[in-house]
């Protein structure tokens, strides 16, 4: 038997040597039958439902599809190539990194301003901790129909405080860029909440004895700010910054509930486009070529964050 | 006047510094908050009111919340998400606390390929596996029921290796006692490696629930049906049907579905922060 021809390898079986080797070998066999009962279920759910559609979505990406999402003619890259000379397609990864770098930047500087702020000596202060953090528990579909209920032209509060200022209505949903700026704003609001409870938590392990010893130089709080708190938390920052673009890239809820990637494509982001793509003009080569293009993009950016989580952990 | 009066004393200039910082936290509050406020206030008036553009109402009504739980499936919604959530979250502590404690106390071949190929999971988006997991589903026939919506998600890579740094932390004694003693691996982890990591479970299970809570794009694909779709796809559906038309109640609807969620959340908060830390422990 495999198990036990294991341990003997590692010396001369002799006479003396066997009943060690044999009890060694029960427990070698005991270790891995508990390692496969506590690995087995996540291994099998992992392997189904994670590496084996990302193998058959590369392999999608090389092939012509038919409408049962089979792939029927290998054509190499053909499809990578196809994509990355489609205007439309260059349209869409150029309107997702503008979301994504706009959503991240805002949503860094809010949550530094929101977590500076509450990180004061005052009365009452838990209220607006807990309040600062309140939109984490709200869900996309939630966040969505607020919003959409801020920007409507008709009844949208917006729409009446222009009115009431004799400003013109701006045409949040229809006009390309006012709709990008409110998926960009909604999705921000999203994300503060959650953002703002990491950076608060950092703050709170800056020495404050660095504050104490700059108040005797008589240095002002923005001065503080930037060139101590910013400084000492900033692996954080670039942390919570990567985790947001993360994020920010896989959007797709707030997307098809407030703009379904319109107004003329301006908000079709990547993983909507993959959803249009696969389920809805069913061409399953070229949404599995998406999602390859998606994956190397997340991939790099969550090496990325493992990085930083290490450099977190080490100050 | 003002430069006439009395030059401000410390305590005085104190006082204004004061009342500064409280009508700046105000004024960042009011930002986070009034789409909540704006939100909630609007599902208390008449829906006639809304589309006339009135902010206000002679005729405050909890009608909107009556006509959303008597004439739309949104209780149903709720249920289907409170059942799926609670299985995922059951599954996800269960399988993840398994696996992570194969990766601190089991010394088997390929441990440490194993774990990176965990870790490895987490750089891959679940939203660029979709198109082979809806034939798998498919094919499995798990279409419109729960099922669906539970078993790709039986564990995850981000819970056992958070609950991998959980037992990493457990004080070496506690092994070496409980194997003088003779247990079991299974009496270990059960007796004493889920009960000492309480909090860490507590942590996942907090956010295991949300995560499945906040779902959207696989329930729209794999869902049909009102007796199975969950809350927020749920939420979407009521809004197509009253395209626009019914504001007071599509409010009443986001109010009843957010505010189990911000209970969870006010009463989970310490756990989340705890979490948060702890995943970024090595």
């Amino acid at each position: 038997m495999e198990q036990q021809s294991v341990p003997s390898k590692t010396g001369v079986v002799g006479a003396g040597h066997h009943s060690v080797s044999s009890r060694l070998s029960k427990a070698w066999v005991r270790e891995h039958m508990a390692a496969l009962l506590f690995l087995g279920p996540s291994l099998l759910v992992l392997g189904i439902f994670v590496f084996y559609p990302m193998l058959k979505t590369l392999y999608l990406s090389f092939f012509l599809t038919n409408d049962a999402g089979e792939g029927t003619v290998f054509i190499g890259l053909t499809n990578y190539i196809s994509l990355l000379k489609n205007p439309s397609y260059i349209a869409s990864l150029v309107a997702t990194l503008t979301y994504v770098i706009l959503v991240s930047a805002i949503t860094v500087v809010l949550g530094l301003v929101l977590a500076v702020a509450a990180n004061q000596h005052l009365k009452g202060i838990k209220i607006f901790r807990t309040l600062f953090s309140s939109t984490m528990g709200v869900s996309v579909s939630v966040a969505a129909i607020f919003w959409l209920f801020v920007f409507n032209p008709s009844v949208g509060i917006l729409t009446q405080l222009s009115n009431a200022l004799h400003l013109p209505v701006l045409n949040w949903m229809t006009d390309p860029k006012l709709a990008m700026a409110a998926i960009v704003i909604t999705t921000v609001w999203m994300h503060l909440g959650f953002t703002f409870l990491i950076l608060f938590g950092s703050l709170q392990q800056v020495p404050s004895s660095l504050y104490e010893a700059a108040e005797i130089a008589g240095t002002s709080k923005w001065y503080q700010v930037l060139h101590i708190t910013v400084p000492m938390i900033s692996p954080t920052l670039f942390f919570v910054m990567i985790v947001t673009l993360i994020d920010a890239f896989k959007s797709f809820g707030l997307i098809d509930l407030m703009t379904a990637g319109g107004p003329n494509n301006a908000t079709n982001l990547l993983v909507y486009r993959i959803y249009q793509d696969a389920f809805l003009n069913g061409n399953y080569g070229q949404a599995s070529t998406e999602s390859i293009i998606l994956t190397v993009i997340i991939a790099v950016m969550t090496l990325l964050q493992f990085k930083l989580l290490e450099k977190r952990v080490n100050y | 006047m003002e430069l006439m009066g009395p030059i401000p004393t410390k305590s005085r200039l104190e006082a204004y510094a004061k009342v500064a910082k409280y009508g700046f936290l105000i004024f960042l509050m009011l930002i986070v908050v009034s789409p909540f406020i704006l939100g909630i206030w609007t599902s208390f008036l008449p829906t006639a009111d809304i589309a006339k553009g009135a902010l206000f109402s002679s005729h405050m009504t909890f009608q909107n919340y009556v006509d959303a739980v008597t004439t739309t499936p949104i209780l149903r919604y709720l249920f289907n998400s409170l059942v799926i959530s609670t299985i995922t979250m059951l599954a996800q502590l269960l399988f993840c606390s398994m696996a992570a404690y194969a990766f601190v106390f089991l010394r088997f071949k390929g441990r440490k390929v194993l774990f990176y190929v965990f870790l490895s999971t987490m750089m891959l988006p679940f939203e660029a596996q979709v198109i082979p997991n809806f034939t798998t589903v498919r094919q499995m026939g798990l279409l419109d029921h729960y099922a669906v919506m539970i078993v790709p998600f039986l564990t995850t890579a981000f819970g056992t290796f958070m609950l991998r740094q959980a037992f990493m932390q457990m004080p070496n004694e506690l092994k070496e006692a409980s194997d003088i003693e003779g247990l079991s691996h299974l009496q270990y982890y059960w007796h004493v490696a889920l009960p000492y990591c309480r909090i860490s479970l507590l942590t996942l299970a907090a956010y295991s629930f949300l995560g499945s809570w906040n779902q959207y794009l696989w329930p729209m694909l794999t869902t049909f049906s009102d007796k199975f779709r969950p809350v927020q796809d749920g939420l979407k559906q009521l809004q197509s049907q009253e395209t626009f038309n019914n504001w007071g109640m599509i409010q009443a609807s986001a109010a009843i579905v957010v505010i189990p969620t911000l209970i969870v959340l006010f009463i989970g908060q310490h756990y989340f922060k705890a979490g948060l830390n702890e995943g970024s422990v090595k």
